[in-house]
């Protein structure tokens, strides 16, 4: 519920290794509230989440261990470079096996390793902020809205990422408003706010 | 006995107990009321140090008691929204707070009260008053957060993390301001505390006392019920009354 | 796959990125100070300035003002965080939440308590403290401001979230100091009188202690609450 009103009920979703949901419906419908309450940053009123059959709430930090989540805000510090906004995303996982000079290479970032996350387009702090997802080992990712303010060719780049999360076994929650071209075997759709 | 406590926790069928309750409550509180009253007021003979005056205790200490009372309860409370997240626990906290801030305000009114004939003015800086001022404070808190998140199950979370927090720290502000009167006293030695207490004099303080845990029982009622229509207020059982 | 950092590790890490950001926001760090001192110059512009009375009451007006920026400087703590998404992050920490709070609150206590025991001698010094009460005083600010600290980021975390959130916080967390400012005014007057503190500066360790031991845990779950 937010503010009194019923945003979902009754919702079963099972997702395996290699699958993605992509979460669906209009605004307000409560598609951010959905994906909060999978990270653990949200409360549901009724019913749990399970990782691997454990509820998440009693796996604390295992479960937060394994999840990677960019929300609507960038999680980025204006007064950091991006190198060292990284090394922060890194601190609080588990760090992957990349270079951090690679990782920004992978976003196209790698130039603005020392500059302040202040003084970047918001293009560019959006991937800087997707970048974390490449700075630390992840199984599971929940997105809220990747795309946000990136340009064809970024979305293009991060629609590769995702396959290849994919095909590493991991799995992967989204919403978006653009479309996600990606085989329908992996892809799962979640329609909210449809009238009962 | 387990299963008409856990049914107690529903929301409808509390609100249907408690409807039943709220007549003999009313009941069993003003004949308390009177009974302590009429001990205190007019049985009672004058305190051989303080005369007639004295008789102001028979609402002060009680007021005080009850405001220290019913902030463990709330406590209680937090730590149940806590663990088990029960509506009922979050409904009945809210409803506590603004009854302890009354009995706090009366306890400071007739504390203030009492000092006026014994010392001249209205207030004195003496470790109980200073205590209950404090103490009203926290509960304002209460209250002020409350109002202030506006999805009320967050508030609930929000105002039980913070009588936790309070629950532990009344002690150490008591003894706090009492160590800090004791240093600080005048010449004068102030007696807030019980004269010495006589049978006669006893009887009805514990009757006050009783009436007004009553009181607070019946109207935490009150309250409890009319903020579980206005949460519940879509839910079909509304709909249905 | 590596593992993820030590708790160690990654408790420092973040005392360290808290202290640089500090560091890259100078100004807003210098008002709790500015206002410290500020506070602390209207008292005898008000009270006349004699200077016996001053004396006397030098302790009590020097904590009241630290109290006071204390309260000022306690929004930094997770405002920036909380508008960036970052303390979303830190909550999704794999690491316990309550001891990134520690973290961040050891930082704030080094860029806004530290500077307070810094001016504090100059202070006593122009209201007329006596020098016997100085290390005392300097002894309770150093014992006091990380309580200030612990105590005010529970309040904080409660508010975050909050739209006019510094109003309500001042409500919460002023009962809560009150404790510590009675022991704190009361060890300096008594080393000011020539009597011994040391019953007060115990009661300072104590409520340190309690505070470091509690406070964090209350802090997470109130983060948790603001962000949800």
């Amino acid at each position: 519920m937010r503010n009194d009103r019923l945003l979902f009920e009754h919702l079963d979703i099972h997702l395996e290794a290699g699958q993605m949901l992509v979460v669906e419906g209009p605004n307000g419908c409560g598609k951010t509230s959905l994906l909060r309450i999978l990270t653990g940053l949200r409360l549901a009123d009724g019913g749990e989440v399970l990782w691997r059959q454990q509820p998440i709430d009693r796996l604390a930090g295992d479960y937060f261990e394994q999840v990677n989540y960019v929300g609507h805000h960038d999680g980025v510090k204006n007064e950091l470079s991006c190198l060292e906004n990284l090394r922060l995303a890194r601190a609080m996982g588990v760090p992957s096996s990349l270079d951090l000079d690679e990782v920004l290479e992978q976003v196209n970032l790698y130039a603005y390793g020392e500059t302040e996350a202040g003084s970047l387009s918001a293009g560019q702090k959006r991937r800087l902020a997707l970048a974390r997802l490449l700075a630390t080992d992840a199984m599971l990712w929940i997105l809220d809205e990747p795309f946000t303010s990136l340009d064809k060719a970024s979305m293009a780049l991060f629609s590769g990422l995702f396959e290849q999360q994919l095909e590493r076994r991991g799995v992967i929650v989204m919403t978006s408003h653009h479309d996600i071209s990606l085989p329908t075997q992996a892809l799962q759709r979640l329609r909210l706010g449809v009238a009962a | 006995m387990f299963l008409w406590f856990h049914k107690l926790g529903s929301p409808p069928h509390f609100y249907r107990i408690a409807g039943r309750w709220i007549p003999w409550l009313t009941w069993i509180f003003l004949l308390l009321l009177a009974a302590g009253l009429y001990g205190g007021l007019i049985e009672a003979p004058p305190d051989y140090q303080q005369g007639e005056s004295y008789r102001i205790m028979f609402v002060h200490v009680p007021a005080a008691w009850m405001s220290l009372f019913i902030y463990v309860v709330m406590a209680v409370c937090g730590a149940i929204i806590i663990i088990w997240r029960m509506k009922l626990a979050e409904v009945v906290l809210i409803s506590s707070a603004p009854i302890g801030a009354s009995f706090t305000f009366l306890a400071l009114v007739t504390g203030s009260l009492w000092g006026k004939p014994m010392w001249g003015t209205y207030w004195v800086w003496d470790a109980r008053l200073t205590s209950e001022l404090i103490l009203l404070f926290l509960y304002l808190g209460i209250i002020g957060l409350h109002n202030a998140i506006d999805d009320k199950r967050t508030a609930a979370r929000a105002v039980a993390i913070l009588a936790l927090v309070g629950v532990v720290n009344i002690p150490i502000i008591h003894y706090s301001v009492e160590w800090w009167h004791s240093l600080h006293q005048g010449p004068t030695v102030t007696k807030f505390g019980k004269p010495s207490i006589h049978w006669s004099m006893l009887l009805p303080l514990l009757l006050m006392a009783l009436a007004f845990q009553v009181y607070y029982v019946l109207a935490l009622l009150h309250r409890c019920r009319a903020e579980l229509l206005r949460r519940e207020r879509n839910s079909k059982w509304v709909e249905e009354l | 796959m590596s593992h993820r950092l030590s708790l160690c590790q990654a408790f420092v890490f973040l005392l360290r990125r808290d202290l640089l950001l500090a560091l890259r926001n100078r100004a807003e760090y210098a008002m709790p100070l500015l206002f410290f001192v500020l506070v602390i110059t209207l008292f005898p512009l008000a009270l006349g300035a004699s200077p016996e009375l001053l004396a006397r009451i030098a302790p009590g007006i020097i904590w009241v003002a630290a109290l006071l920026a204390a309260m000022l400087s306690l929004d930094s703590i997770f405002r920036s965080d909380f508008d960036d998404g970052s303390l979303e992050q830190i909550l999704l920490s794999a690491h316990p939440v309550a001891v990134l709070v520690l973290a961040k609150v050891t930082a704030h206590w080094l860029v806004t308590g530290v500077p307070l025991l810094l001016a504090a001698p100059l202070l006593a010094e122009m209201l007329g403290m006596p020098g016997e009460a100085q290390p005392v005083l300097l002894l309770t600010i150093l014992l006091g401001t990380p309580i200030l600290s612990l105590i005010g980021a529970i309040g904080v975390a409660l508010t975050v979230g909050l739209r006019k959130g510094g109003i309500i916080l001042s409500l919460l967390v002023l009962p809560l100091y009150v404790p510590v400012l009675i022991f704190a005014a009361s060890a300096t007057e008594n080393a000011a009188a020539g009597f011994d503190p040391s019953a007060q500066i115990y009661m300072l360790m104590a409520f340190l202690f309690l505070s470091t031991s509690l406070s964090p845990w209350a802090t997470a779950a109130a983060l948790r609450m603001s962000v949800s």
